[in-house]
């Protein structure tokens, strides 16, 4: 098994911590990963992302330009990364802000109102975290014991409080995802 | 961990004394790391912020000199400032580790990684004829690996060793499994390992200078020869490198650092295709896996090298190599990572199509 | 009377001056009547006085003391142009109970390493740093100091210093008094015998300040240099107390115990 993600958005998004939530959680499921961001000026409010691979394997490139998924969270995102899902791969996006829906026929789509659903649940800060949740619906590579440890290693030990409040996020995600193109 | 954490941590487990840096895009990390883990209570390791990276290097020329385990990091703009006291360091021949996170230039250039300081790196950034070596690490483990291979090399040569990371290694997160605390050195082990060191005249022995001068032309020459000898003994004994897929290979790719992690990627999409490719992964870049280069040159029928850069390390690879096979460059400049596709690409037009 | 010969003379009763053995038996490579054999005969002795020769490591500088490690009998590194601080602050940190001494010309401390003098300063690096002023960079020949007065000449200030076009001298020392990092800073001279007693004093408090991890303790010796100043060593002196001492005046500028 080897998946290939790009999660991208605004930064302020959680757009790092929630690839290094996934990173932790692959480590702790004993896989080989590797957390690519994007890193700079671009950390402080205009677009991030992130590059994580979770595999059986030893990983090759950490730096690719072909994803099995791509998590995409703002339209600049989409006009960059729509194109770069393998055919036959995985868009998740959230349609909050989206002007131009993804169009592409041979990869399958699926939207998440995690913006939403985190404002209605009080938490915005867990967005991040509902994402995750659809995601790991669709591709569920990693055990959800596994995400907890993730979740406990990647936090700072003052927030661990907050980790039941991530949890339910994430199992709220997997509710709320909802198919919008789907490959026969 | 990022790598550039990774390095920070490594260093301290490998018993270093002292570190002195200044903060640069991208390694600012190695002593954001180092100040929040407070090694003054761990292990009684200095950590300095100084007042600019000439400052640094030189901290590292007079902690160095007193036989301690010291270090520095910086990115490229920050490492041509230290290139003066680099050059310094050499020519009194004290042992210490520097880490280049490399970044686009040439001027303040960008943030984003690059190789573009293989030349500056391997061929002496300084004045004078001087050599140091260069470790390349490809993955955050090698970031903590050549820490402490950094530390032992530079005390076994008495020189100084550079680290060559790029942005993208320092900033991305892998797993990584760290060394135990090694102890810092003793007071009685440094008088005995380093006898050169300036720990304080005693009556038992005349007085230990560290100095790069010698205004005796004659003089100056047989310190140069013997520095040559050394260089040339850290090429018989020191040279590093991995190959990859080489056993069958009818063209070769040879790339370093991020560079040899896309190619790799590379090679497999390219082996899928049937076309049998390998990568050879210099892991010294001084001294330079030459010999292994030629001996895969009457295997081969093409050689690609990719660098973040214009082409610094084919030099190297065509001195190599001679003119017995096709040797091109792909690269790409200014903070952008070629992708597997385009090396794929670069390879069936520049080598096997071309 | 019998005649007294050399032996008699050369009896150890007879001995009222001795060379320290901290200083080495090569000859000094210094100009006839430069400061700079005083001042390391001074700060060697303070050294060999206070029993430190096992515990010191001195840094020199680039300049025409360059070669102070020839001369001074103790451990010694040499620092690049300016760098001195910058080595002291490794040295003295990594080695906390040993004593850190730069020995710096102006050109070393004031132009090129102003930046790791101050900082080192500024820090309150726990070492001594003695500062050799004498206007004019005397290795290279004369030429124009940060310190050389205004209108004073020299090679790259042949018609004398211009300070509208060629910038005013620095004061230093009186830089540095400001710094809450310096804890004893002193501008002095050793161009009579009661100066040189004086400046040995201040190199001892210098040092008895490092070893009371008190900070950094700057010592300044206003200094001749005859040769860039194309003067014999009489009229150096003379030129010195009549033009350096009016715009560099000696004395304590601060001093905290």
């Amino acid at each position: 098994m080897t998946e290939e993600i790009i999660i991208a958005g605004f930064g302020g998004q959680g757009v790092l911590s929630m690839g290094k939530i996934l990173a932790y959680s692959g480590v702790m499921g004993n896989k080989e990963v590797s957390w690519m961001p994007s890193y700079g000026p671009e950390m402080r409010g205009g677009t991030a992302n992130v590059t994580v691979i979770i595999s059986d394997e030893r990983i090759s490139s950490p730096i690719i330009n072909q994803f099995d998924t791509a998590i995409i969270l703002n339209q600049q995102s989409m006009d960059k990364f729509e194109k770069s899902v393998k055919p036959g791969g995985l868009l998740i996006y959230d349609p909050n802000g989206i002007t131009h829906h993804p169009q592409r026929q041979d990869i399958n789509i699926y939207q998440i109102e995690a913006a939403d659903e985190a404002a209605s649940m009080g938490l915005t800060k867990v967005f991040n975290m509902v994402v995750l949740g659809g995601f790991l619906k669709l591709k569920p590579i990693i055990q959800s014991e596994f995400i907890r440890k993730g979740l406990e290693k990647s936090l700072p030990k003052r927030h661990h409080g907050l980790i039941p409040e991530n949890e339910k996020a994430i199992e709220k995600g997997k509710e709320i995802i909802k198919s919008v193109h789907q490959l026969n | 961990m990022k790598g550039n954490e990774a390095f920070a941590e490594a260093a301290i487990r490998a018993g270093a004394d002292g570190y002195f840096g200044y903060p640069i895009t991208p390694q600012s990390e190695v002593m954001e790391y180092l100040m929040a883990e407070k090694p003054h209570e761990r292990t009684g390791m200095v950590v300095l912020q100084a007042e600019s990276e000439v400052a640094a290097i030189n901290m590292v020329y007079g902690g160095a000199a007193c036989g301690k385990r010291v270090l520095t990091s910086s990115s490229s703009p920050g490492i041509s400032l230290k290139q003066e006291g680099i050059s310094y360091i050499a020519g009194a021949e004290l042992p210490c580790v520097i880490l280049n996170v490399v970044r686009g230039g040439p001027g303040l250039g960008t943030i984003q990684p690059s190789q573009s300081d293989y030349f500056q790196s391997t061929k002496g950034g300084g004045h004078g004829d001087y050599r140091m070596i260069v470790l390349a690490p490809s993955s955050v483990q090698e970031m903590a690996d050549f820490a402490r291979l950094g530390f032992d090399l530079a005390f076994k040569y008495r020189n100084p060793v550079l680290v060559l990371s790029d942005g993208a290694i320092g900033q991305m997160m892998e797993k990584v499994e760290l060394d135990e605390q090694r102890p810092r050195f003793t007071e009685e082990e440094i008088i005995k390992n380093t006898p050169w060191a300036t720990t304080g005249k005693t009556k038992d022995r005349e007085r230990n200078i560290i100095t790069s001068l010698d205004l005796d032309s004659a003089k100056q020459e047989l310190h140069n020869h013997a520095l040559q000898a050394k260089y040339k003994l850290m090429q018989e004994q020191e040279t590093r490198f991995e190959m990859i897929s080489c056993e069958d290979a009818d063209y070769l790719i040879v790339a370093y650092g991020t560079s040899a992690r896309i190619s790799q990627k590379a090679v497999d999409l390219l082996r899928a295709e049937g076309i049998r490719v390998g990568l050879l992964r210099p892991i010294t870049l001084f001294p330079f896996p030459t010999e292994i280069i030629s001996k895969l040159a009457d295997q081969v029928k093409g050689i690609l090298t990719v660098e973040m850069s214009a082409g610094q390390m084919i030099e190297d690879v065509k001195l190599a190599v001679g003119c017995r096979v096709k040797v091109e460059h792909f690269g790409r400049m200014g903070g952008i990572i070629p992708s597997p596709t385009e090396v794929v690409e670069a390879m069936k037009t520049k080598i096997i199509g071309g | 009377m019998a005649e007294i010969t050399k032996e008699d003379i050369r009896k150890p009763e007879n001995l009222i001056y001795k060379k320290t053995d901290l200083l080495t038996d090569k000859p000094l490579s210094y100009c006839p009547g430069c400061g700079h054999g005083t001042a390391h005969r001074i700060v060697m002795e303070v050294l060999e006085e206070m029993d430190i020769q096992d515990k010191t490591i001195g840094i020199a500088p680039v300049g025409c003391s360059v070669l102070a490690y020839e001369f001074m009998n103790i451990d010694m590194q040499q620092a690049a142009h300016g760098r001195a601080p910058a080595l002291a602050t490794a040295v003295k940190r990594l080695n906390p109970d040993k004593f850190v001494f730069t020995y710096q010309g102006d050109g070393d401390l004031a132009a090129i390493g102003t930046a790791e003098t101050i900082h080192a300063c500024n820090r309150g690096e726990n070492i001594v740093i003695i500062f050799i002023n004498n206007g004019i960079y005397g290795m290279t020949g004369g030429q124009m100091a940060p310190t050389t007065l205004p209108g004073m000449k020299s090679s790259t200030s042949p018609y004398g210093r211009d300070v509208h076009m060629m910038g005013n001298p620095l004061k230093m020392t009186e830089l540095v008094a400001q710094l809450p990092g310096t804890i004893y800073v002193t501008r002095q001279a050793v161009h009579t015998p009661a100066n040189v007693r004086k400046t040995k004093k201040a190199i001892r408090k210098a040092f008895e300040n490092q070893k009371l991890n008190k900070g950094l303790s700057f010592v300044e010796i206003v200094s001749n240099c005859n040769s860039g100043w194309k003067m014999n060593p009489v009229q150096a002196n003379e030129w010195m107390v009549e033009n350096m001492f009016p715009f560099y005046p000696l004395g304590d500028i601060k001093v905290n115990d």
